[in-house]
């Protein structure tokens, strides 16, 4: 099935994040890679969006919307880095 | 979060492309290759939000600008390239992003590697990198269709042609210009080698396309030597479509 990248959550996830999440390092809790969400495989074409690991296609975050509620799953990362710096750049 | 855009100029790239200038009030500001989501709603409530890169560089003047490639069965992009008018409204989400994005301050060399409507992104870089007057080495590789779909050409052309230069390298891959000396094909081994920063320069390297453009010119780049850390990657749908990121 055919994807894009982590980079195309960006919007969706502002929703519910206040700091950009796809430039965060994340760690996959199956294989233990660590990228950043960005470089994560974004597949759209299902009800709201799946993110799988590059390396081993885990699942890492769903986000859904059922009626009028987001529901956002984050089991497949063991953790997110976020570096404070490039969120002030970017903040403008 | 969303912000009202007045749309304040447009401008055809190409038969099928269109370029539009918008004020944005509350604009907080971006860098290049960030993104903007567009929300379109119609008068029954059905909405439909697309992504589209920004085209231009950042500046102080709330102004934004979109490049827009008309898609047949798109449900926004026949909207914005044909029937949005000057002093019409439309509803943005952004900036959005903080991977795909070249900062002013990165001095390594720069690879671009665009499939068609790909280029939007890596404009904003180019024209970022020349309104901050860096000198970061950047080049292009610029895979088309054929000649009458190049965007932004004669400033690309002006670009390539004075001193501290982004070097510009096209592939046709359907129609090439007469006499061109490579015949029509996608990006290639020897294209790479030819168009591209050698990895021993260690650059970092842009690539933003349809997916097959992306995964193909990756790999030639892994190929020749490149880290896969260094090279990030944007993709477009099969289609050639930003596709509904919406939940």
């Amino acid at each position: 099935m055919n994807y894009l990248d982590g980079n195309a959550a960006a919007g969706e996830l502002t929703r519910i994040f206040a700091v950009d999440i796809t430039s965060a390092e994340g760690q996959c809790a199956n294989c233990g890679a660590r990228k950043r969400f960005a470089e994560a495989h974004l597949y759209v074409d299902c009800p709201g969006l799946v993110a799988r690991c590059a390396l081993c296609g885990h699942v890492l975050l769903r986000l859904a919307k059922v009626e009028q509620r987001v529901f956002l799953d984050l089991r497949g990362m063991t953790h997110l880095i976020f570096d404070t710096t490039q969120q002030q750049e970017l903040s403008g | 979060m969303w912000r009202t855009a007045t749309v304040v100029g447009m401008q055809y790239e190409t038969a099928t492309a269109r370029t539009i200038t918008l004020a944005v009030r509350d604009w907080p500001g971006h860098v290049a290759g960030q993104h903007v989501d567009v929300r379109l709603t119609a008068p029954d409530g059905y909405s439909a939000v697309r992504s589209y890169s920004i085209a231009s560089a950042p500046s102080s003047d709330r102004r934004i600008q979109i490049t827009v490639e008309r898609l047949p069965n798109g449900e926004v992009s026949p909207y914005l390239t044909q029937e949005v008018m000057v002093g019409d409204e439309l509803e943005l989400r952004g900036p959005i992003g903080g991977w795909f994005v070249w900062l002013s301050d990165q001095t390594e060399p720069i690879q671009l590697v665009a499939g068609g409507s790909g280029i939007v992104p890596l404009m904003a870089m180019i024209r970022s990198r020349a309104s901050a007057g860096s000198a970061a080495a950047f080049r292009l590789l610029y895979s088309v269709r054929e000649p009458e779909a190049v965007f932004y050409r004669d400033e690309l052309a002006a670009l390539s042609n004075q001193g501290n230069s982004v070097a510009v390298t096209y592939a046709y891959t359907r129609v090439t210009p007469r006499d061109w000396p490579r015949p029509a094909g996608r990006i290639d081994a020897a294209l790479i080698a030819t168009g591209t920063w050698p990895s021993s320069l260690r650059p970092t390297s842009y690539v933003c396309g349809p997916t097959s453009l992306v995964e193909h010119a990756s790999d030639l780049l892994i190929a020749a030597g490149h880290d896969r850390e260094r090279i990030r990657t944007e993709r477009f749908g099969a289609t050639g479509e930003q596709k509904r990121v919406q939940v």
